[in-house]
């Protein structure tokens, strides 16, 4: 047996029935990395000597007894979570030489639990992007299709679990940066509610948007990696102090008497006709398994790509005023003073994506405008959360597609920022409304790429949300299939 | 035109990022398209509508003042361009 072909749950059973150690297993997964990683270019660093220790050290943890939800299962991780004494370049040229002076929150979970971070994985630079293309390590291939792209930006941690490299990875979400990639790699993906999950040492976009989240090849080692990372955490002052559940627990509570909405400004005509079919199954299959599906209305839907871009867009703007050759990063100085030194370490540091954005930020905040951009987008955005806690008065859950198209060719959209941005419609609204989603496997196109499903949870309601999953996951086998390579 | 060429220098001088000629026309014209599409939002009446913020409802996250544990100086400068002890250093601010 391959062990990609396992899931988490399998990989524990077996190491803890000695049937298989740590250190073969993250042997077979640095051989798998390395077999398949010059087809996809998922990871941007390759941690094989620490790896390789720390899986030695897990595998004396179980020998004495000892192990917790991930000893010794070697996963992997966005390149924007701070890694103490490991390079996190985020995707771009200005940190390049960037080794973290400590462990991002999310890392010192996974740690405690055990778990063998093996690298670092590819992304759009900051995080911006919905492609992967925008990388200073270069596009990441999408692994059923490799002259596709895996989506973004989280590209790297979708392709990864898609191609069985690892096992699980975490992302992070500001626009649907876990949800996409997820639905074009034909893995589950999690934006957790806004506070679920600490931030803290998550290099910065855009603030009041992002989440980190787990990528995984099913629903159950899905909330699995939730269990690790979830709850409260005083080093991150919008991570919100309430109970977390065992995501695990009642997995298989089925939807049964559940209301699940279909807001109609999801179903429009834009929509690809393979994408339709699939999300039309769903609903039958949904229906089958005894929810009560319901149309319901999100008003504000049309406005949430103009509303995000412009707050994400400010965020940015503020949050990479920190790259100035000061404290971090690679300086270019010309020798004609500070603010040239600022002016050409982040004309050369950052590429035209983020240079974008944070053109567009600055003017958005900027003296005269602010009112007109910032602050009408800020009230926009109350409008689409409000939306959203009206229809949860409704409804459970909220079913929709994940993106617009199933993934494209790789430079096929790199001219038309705009149109990019346009592909985000149906991930972006949960990010403003700060509400939980998902992604999950739900068909094929004619072309054998893979179509994903979008469940909306209420704020804080992932294990409701992850029942549905589990139960659609468990009524179907669109997550058996895996990608040649 | 929303924007012109000379917003955008202005823009990019606020930004502290330098364009060349020929890419502060391609910025002048992505810019435009983009804030074009933004424009959208003025269809909608928002009279009387809270801005957010936040993705939740929060206020200030107080906690008590104690000292903790920072990373240290050494770590704390380990990936600076130019430091000298203690210190960042930076090129000359004032002549």
């Amino acid at each position: 047996m391959k062990f990609q072909d396992l899931t988490i749950q399998e990989m524990r059973q077996k190491l803890l029935a000695g049937e298989l150690t740590s250190v073969e297993l993250t042997k077979a997964c640095l051989e798998r990395i390395e077999a398949t990683d010059s087809q996809l270019n998922a990871f941007i660093t390759v941690c094989e000597d620490e790896s390789l220790a720390a899986a030695e050290q897990a595998d004396q943890q179980i020998a004495a007894g000892k192990s917790a939800l991930l000893t010794g299962i070697p996963v992997a991780v966005k390149d924007i979570f701070n890694t103490l004494d490991v390079r996190t370049t985020c995707g771009s040229k200005i940190l390049d030489n960037y080794v973290s002076p400590y462990d991002a929150t999310a890392i010192a979970k996974l740690r405690e639990q055990g778990a063998i971070i093996v690298g670092k994985l590819n992304m759009d630079e900051f995080a911006m992007g919905s492609s992967n293309e925008n990388s200073a390590a270069g596009a990441v291939h999408n692994p059923w299709d490799t002259e596709r792209v895996p989506g973004g930006s989280s590209g790297g941690s979708a392709a990864a679990v898609a191609a069985g490299q690892v096992v699980a990875a975490l992302g992070t979400d500001t626009g649907g940066s876990v949800r996409q990639p997820a639905s074009h790699c034909g893995v589950v993906g999690l934006k957790p509610t806004y506070g679920r999950v600490s931030r803290y040492g998550v290099v910065a976009f855009a603030s009041s948007l992002a989440q980190v989240g787990p990528v995984a090849g099913n629903v159950e080692d899905c909330a699995l990696m939730l269990n690790v990372v979830a709850g409260y955490d005083p080093a991150d002052s919008t991570s919100v102090d309430c109970p977390v559940p065992d995501y695990l627990e009642n997995l298989n509570a089925g939807v049964a008497g559940k209301k699940i909405g279909l807001p109609r400004e999801y179903f429009i005509a834009g929509l690809d006709p393979e994408i339709k079919q699939a999300v039309d199954a769903a609903i039958e299959t949904y229906r089958q398994l005894g929810a009560e599906i319901v149309e319901v209305s999100l008003p504000h839907t049309d406005y949430s790509v103009a509303c995000y871009y412009l707050i994400a867009m400010a965020e940015a703007s503020s949050n990479l005023a920190r790259y100035d050759g000061v404290r971090f990063g690679k300086r270019q100085d010309p020798g004609d003073g500070l603010i040239g030194m600022y002016q050409q370490t982040r004309s050369a540091g950052f590429g035209d994506e983020v240079k974008r954005r944070i053109m567009l930020g600055t003017y958005a905040l900027s003296s005269g405008y602010y009112d007109a951009y910032y602050l009408k987008a800020q009230k926009v955005r109350t409008l689409i959360r409000q939306d959203f806690l009206k229809v949860f008065e409704e409804v459970d859950l909220l079913l929709t597609p994940v993106a617009p198209t199933p993934a494209f060719k790789i430079g096929e959209m790199v001219d038309d920022p705009l149109q990019m941005y346009l592909s985000d419609i149906f991930t972006i609204p949960t990010n403003l409304a700060g509400t939980c989603a998902m992604s999950f496997p739900c068909g094929f196109s004619d072309k054998g790429l893979p179509i994903g499903l979008q469940l909306i949870g209420k704020p804080f309601a992932e294990a409701e949300m992850l029942q549905a999953a589990y139960a659609f996951e468990q009524a179907t086998d669109w997550n058996q299939r895996v990608p040649e390579l | 035109m929303k924007i012109t060429e000379k917003d955008v220098e202005h823009v990019a001088r606020l930004a502290r990022l330098h364009l060349a000629p020929a890419d502060l026309k391609v910025m002048t014209s992505q810019m435009d398209a983009m804030l074009g599409y933004v424009d959208k939002l003025n269809e909608l009446d928002t009279d009387g509508v809270e801005p957010m913020a936040h993705a939740v409802p929060m206020s200030n996250a107080f906690r008590e003042d104690e000292i903790g544990m920072p990373i240290g100086i050494e770590r704390a400068l380990q990936n600076a361009p130019e430091s000298d002890g203690s210190c960042f250093r930076v090129p000359k601010v004032i002549e």
